[in-house]
């Protein structure tokens, strides 16, 4: 029953949402935006779920002493502080459960949570996605050296697409007359990512699509079972 | 002199009156949200302004342009409900008002998607057949996929060096197929680490996934029978923020130095800082991820890396069921259907027939 029940489920929802794709008519798109509501509800309750995992993982950690348990508590604090600020005052245009905090906001200029929203967490969520440009060039790095006629002709093109997408591209071949224009190092940029880059996208498109098309058809016919657990 | 002057002026008049139209037609193979207007008038027109009028409500203007014809399509209408327009025409010295109305009406298909049906009836009806196949004994080769069979090999490291495996189930809801896909391998996974007795540490982004994730390595757990290994602290919420969730997952690669990495499932931007980061540590990597963006940095910095079908397939190749393999060589048969329509599309499409193109992206003609 465990097992069967929600293998029935995911039939009769999966067959269900797959006809509205093709039937417009009510009830079938009212069922499908009924299901997304389903969806965003069981979300909401899962999140207290989430932060109780988050809430024991810490503790836990904190109580026993583990290793950088330093880490863990500053963690439950960030949260709680948030959570606190959030509640009491608000954010932005929604006032919280003390109202708009005038005092405090003619103080800091905004709601202490928006306070730490702005000049806290948006810097270090930025220095994280600001590593990425140090990644890249590591990345490329082992991916430039040549080993093989592969990795030879990856480093070219990527070059070529380098040179092309910055203004020494344009310097280095501006001088082209017309009927050449094709080796202009931005023309050439554009060729490779438009025809032999977005063929090869869409190559792996076309076969994600495939995929989940038979991953969803042994869901919905209950062949794959192994996303509840267990084969049998 | 006077009255042919007049009868002239009275003709022209009636011949611009009979130029002008303006018409509201349901829009067809539609959901009933939506109504096409089209309008031809004389090409004196300065200015056109059409307007919703809907009994009580104040009338609403939808578009204001100088062309003279043209179409419009008004929606997120009422299904099953009229709606009356009116168009207003300004001339140089005179303005013109003609008025439509259309009652939208549900459609029992979308004809635009009639090829997308077909096609879809077409690999579906292979992929069962192909499982049926399987079930009656027929043996199909599958070619192997060296980012599922290093699992072993990751596994064995991690148990030989007493490091965990780190596994991450993307970072998209439980609503995206690939975090179902991305789970699926996980319950592999965790049923081979549990024999192994190998700590399996998985990190997630939301709650939807936790629950989900937590239940699978249970019941992998007690599929190897070995409940008493299982660990449910090591499946944990992180954060909902994507590069929160990132940061976390760093600090747990540089703290706990895994023997192995897993990142499979939907990855955007974070691909790189996960999958560099990992490098950095020296854990053996497996990706997967149907984000072609997000693969090249992910074939860079891994050893092993899933391109998009393969990681829908991995479920199936690792339970070695011969049913499930079966529905792999469906995947092929769309696979060769698909060449097969492109080849033909590209001939016809350079003779000048663009019937097949037309089917298959949807458009009516």
């Amino acid at each position: 029953m465990k097992r069967s029940l929600p293998l029935f489920f995911a039939f009769i929802v999966g067959f269900i949402v797959l006809l509205s794709e093709f039937i417009p008519h009510s009830p079938f798109n009212q069922i499908v935006s009924t299901l997304e509501g389903w969806f965003m509800i069981i979300s909401g309750f899962a999140i207290l779920l989430g932060q109780i995992s988050l809430i024991r993982m810490n503790t836990h950690k904190i109580a026993h002493r583990l290793p950088n348990w330093q880490y863990h508590l500053a963690g439950l604090i960030s949260f709680a502080l948030m959570l606190s600020f959030g509640l009491l005052w608000g954010m932005r245009e929604t006032p919280g459960i003390l109202g708009d905090a005038p005092g405090i906001q003619a103080w800091l200029g905004l709601k202490p949570f928006d306070y730490l929203f702005d000049n806290a967490y948006l810097p270090l969520s930025a220095t994280l996605f600001s590593l990425l440009a140090f990644f890249i060039a590591s990345a490329a790095y082992r991916a430039f050296i040549i080993r093989g006629l592969e990795s030879n002709l990856l480093m070219i093109t990527a070059i070529i697409v380098i040179i092309g997408r910055t203004s020494i591209g344009t310097m280095f071949t501006g001088w082209l007359p017309e009927n050449l224009q094709f080796w202009h190092f931005p023309n050439l940029a554009d060729f490779i990512m438009e025809y032999p880059n977005t063929a090869a996208q869409r190559a792996i498109l076309i076969s994600a699509g495939l995929g989940i098309v038979g991953s969803s058809l042994r869901i919905i016919l209950g062949i794959e079972r192994s996303y509840l657990g267990g084969d049998k | 002199m006077r009255k042919p002057l007049l009868c002239l002026l009275f003709l022209s008049l009636i011949s611009l009156l009979m130029a002008n139209s303006f018409s509201a037609k349901d829009t067809p193979w539609d959901d009933g949200k939506s109504i096409d207007l089209s309008w031809e008038l004389s090409p004196m027109v300065k200015r056109v302004e059409i307007s919703r009028q809907n009994g009580d409500e104040p009338a609403r203007i939808l578009l204001n342009t100088a062309e003279s014809s043209g179409s419009f399509t008004d929606n997120e209408l009422q299904p099953n409900n009229e709606y009356h327009y009116q168009l207003k025409a300004f001339f140089q010295d005179d303005d013109l008002t003609l008025l439509a109305s259309a009652q939208t009406k549900e459609q029992w298909f979308y004809m635009g998607k009639l090829g997308f049906l077909i096609l879809l009836l077409i690999i579906c009806i292979a992929i069962i057949y192909y499982i049926q196949a399987a079930r009656a004994g027929k043996e199909f080769f599958i070619r192997r996929i060296a980012g599922l069979d290093c699992m072993e090999e990751a596994i064995g490291r991690a148990t030989e060096k007493g490091k965990p495996i780190l596994y991450v189930p993307g970072i998209s809801d439980l609503d995206d197929i690939q975090t179902i896909a991305s789970l699926t391998i996980l319950s592999h996974l965790a049923e081979r680490t549990a024999e192994y007795d190998t700590e399996i540490i998985v990190p997630c982004r939301f709650s939807m996934v936790l629950s989900a994730a937590k239940e699978v390595v249970r019941e992998a757990y007690i599929k190897a029978g070995r409940l008493d290994a299982y660990k449910a602290d090591n499946i944990f919420y992180l954060t909902d923020d994507q590069f929160g969730f990132v940061a976390g997952i760093d600090g747990i690669m540089l703290r706990r130095k895994p023997a192995a990495n897993f990142f499979m499932g939907s990855f955007y931007a974070e691909s790189l800082i996960l999958a560099e980061t990992g490098f950095a540590t020296g854990a053996i990597q497996t990706a997967g991820t149907a984000q072609a963006h997000q693969l090249p940095f992910f074939v860079v910095t891994c050893d092993y890396t899933l391109i998009g079908e393969e990681l829908f397939a991995a479920s199936a190749y690792l339970s070695k069921d011969p049913q499930q393999l079966g529905s792999l060589k469906g995947h092929d048969f769309g696979k060769l259907l698909i060449i097969l329509l492109i080849v033909v599309g590209v001939i016809l499409e350079i003779l000048g027939v663009s019937n097949l193109k037309e089917f298959i992206a949807g458009a009516i003609s």
